[in-house]
């Protein structure tokens, strides 16, 4: 039957996949890995160059927003329904903003794309078959920076800077730990766990994020101007 | 063993082989009389000592509200609105269906996955990407169409409402400007799709263009037999053996 879905997924992503004359980069890791600075730096240089270029976020379409709050304030969710109601926000946002800035040519720029979910959805116990074909209508980004960590940092990072962590942030939902932090360590353990595979599975470009924030910057700017034509996405109207 | 499977991959946490109620399934279009069915089947069962559960579309507690402010909306792609309806019904599944399965209830239901896929791939949706979203889904014990020409669906539409509804009219589909012409083009393209569905599935057509005695004579006769096969035989009135008492007394 897996085998089954990982074909159904296979025959939708291909089905699903016209070509566009923008291109699509993402940003993974761990919460506290430090990619929402680099995208949001990134995002800068490419304004400042006069590129056009678009941003969107994980879990931010206003519509589904109300609804997973209170889903997540009531504990109402299960594995299922926690991606699911996540894989709607990402389709909302998808075929509202991503694809037609794509289509119109644009460098769209998202923090946090289908892997998250590959990524935690699979810790919470969803198929990974049934969450590749789940995900088989977005386009595969042109590149993907997997900011990686060691887990010790990544912990220290989020749990010294924030006295209370959420519910579902902790991974609560899934009786690891009855201890919030402890939760949260093995559940950031067993997502770390799941990028890594994914690493490898989707080509990712892992940036060391143990390195001086403008250092990674750098390195993150060079990989984009040389896999992506940047004078292509200049403005057409002229400053 | 009451032998539940899932169409695919299983639901996380949820082992079928403890669900021990039945999963019935009333399908058909709006107007079909599927309401009114349900509750007259809810209470026959009921007076048979079953207990029973009820489930329908947009009934969630996580995002029944939000779905329905988004359908009155109109804002949302095929898909999104494919998934956010997913949403609602793994909520229902997860949090009503399997506790009263497990329970040992008789659950009916409202609706089913056959009209989310119907209603998304009409709206271009690829078939093979929904079939996959619901293969989560578990398999119920028997799903009946009530199937109605377009004719007797115009007539009960309008003896209910005096009015055409949106949706079940396809007018966001711009098949015709005209509401009439959309709503009959639109039920031929659901059936259609219903069609396919039933064929794949193993949907049972029951003719509900008949009175509704007649149809719930009919559905009682099946589902009756579906729920004992199930569950065992009934304890309540028109049972009489007395079989409950007669192991009390002997206890």
């Amino acid at each position: 039957m897996t085998a089954e879905t990982a074909t159904l997924a296979r025959r939708a992503r291909a089905a699903a996949h016209p070509p566009v004359a923008g291109r699509l980069v993402a940003v993974e890791g761990l919460d506290g890995s430090g990619k929402s600075t680099q995208i949001h730096l990134l995002h800068q240089w490419l304004l400042g160059l006069g590129c056009k270029v678009s941003f969107s976020e994980w879990n931010s379409s206003l519509l589904v927003k109300e609804a997973t709050k209170k889903g997540k304030k009531r504990q109402l969710l299960t594995p299922t329904t926690f991606s699911l109601i996540h894989a709607t926000d990402f389709a909302d946002r998808y075929e509202r903003q991503i694809l037609p800035m794509l289509k119109a040519g644009y460098v769209v720029l998202c923090d946090r794309y289908s892997f998250t979910a590959f990524a935690r959805d699979r810790v919470r116990g969803c198929d990974g078959a049934w969450l590749r074909s789940l995900y088989g209508f977005a386009l595969r980004p042109d590149i993907t920076f997997y900011f990686r960590l060691p887990l010790e940092t990544a912990l220290g990072r989020i749990l010294d800077g924030r006295p209370q962590l959420k519910y579902f942030e902790a991974g609560m939902d899934l009786g690891l730990s009855a201890d919030l932090q402890q939760s949260f360590r093995m559940f950031q353990r067993a997502v770390m766990e799941q990028y890594e595979q994914l690493a490898g599975e989707f080509g990712f470009v892992t940036i060391d994020a143990t390195r001086a924030i403008h250092e990674q910057q750098e390195l993150v700017r060079a990989i984009v101007a040389e896999r992506l034509d940047l004078a292509h996405f200049h403005h057409q109207g002229g400053a | 063993m009451s032998g539940k499977r899932f169409f695919g991959t299983p639901l996380p946490g949820v082992s079928a082989d403890r669900l021990l109620g039945a999963l019935i399934v009333i399908e058909g279009p709006d107007s079909s009389g599927r309401s009114t069915q349900i509750g007259l089947l809810g209470q026959w069962l009921e007076q048979q000592g079953y207990a029973v559960a009820q489930m329908g579309l947009r009934r969630s507690q996580l995002v029944g509200a939000e779905l329905e402010a988004a359908k009155q909306g109109n804002v949302l792609s095929p898909r999104t609105m494919a998934l956010f309806y997913a949403t609602d019904f793994f909520d229902q599944l997860e949090n009503r269906i399997v506790p009263a399965l497990r329970a040992g209830s008789v659950v009916l239901a409202d609706r089913y996955i056959f009209t989310l896929i119907a209603r998304a791939a009409i709206r271009g949706v690829d078939h093979e990407w929904l079939e996959a979203l619901y293969s989560k889904a578990l398999v119920p014990d028997a799903t009946y169409f009530l199937s109605v020409t377009s004719a007797v669906l115009v007539e009960r539409t309008f003896a209910a409402r005096a009015a055409l509804d949106y949706w079940e009219s396809g007018m966001d589909l711009g098949l015709s400007r005209d509401w009439f012409d959309s709503f009959l083009v639109y039920q031929r393209r659901l059936r259609a799709a219903y069609r396919r569905l039933e064929s794949r599935f193993g949907l049972e057509r029951v003719n509900a263009g008949r009175s509704i005695r007649a149809v719930q004579h009919d559905l009682r006769t099946r589902v009756g037999a579906v729920v004992e096969r199930t569950l065992g035989p009934a304890s309540g009135p028109g049972d009489g053996n007395g079989g409950a008492e007669g192991e009390r007394a002997g206890a």
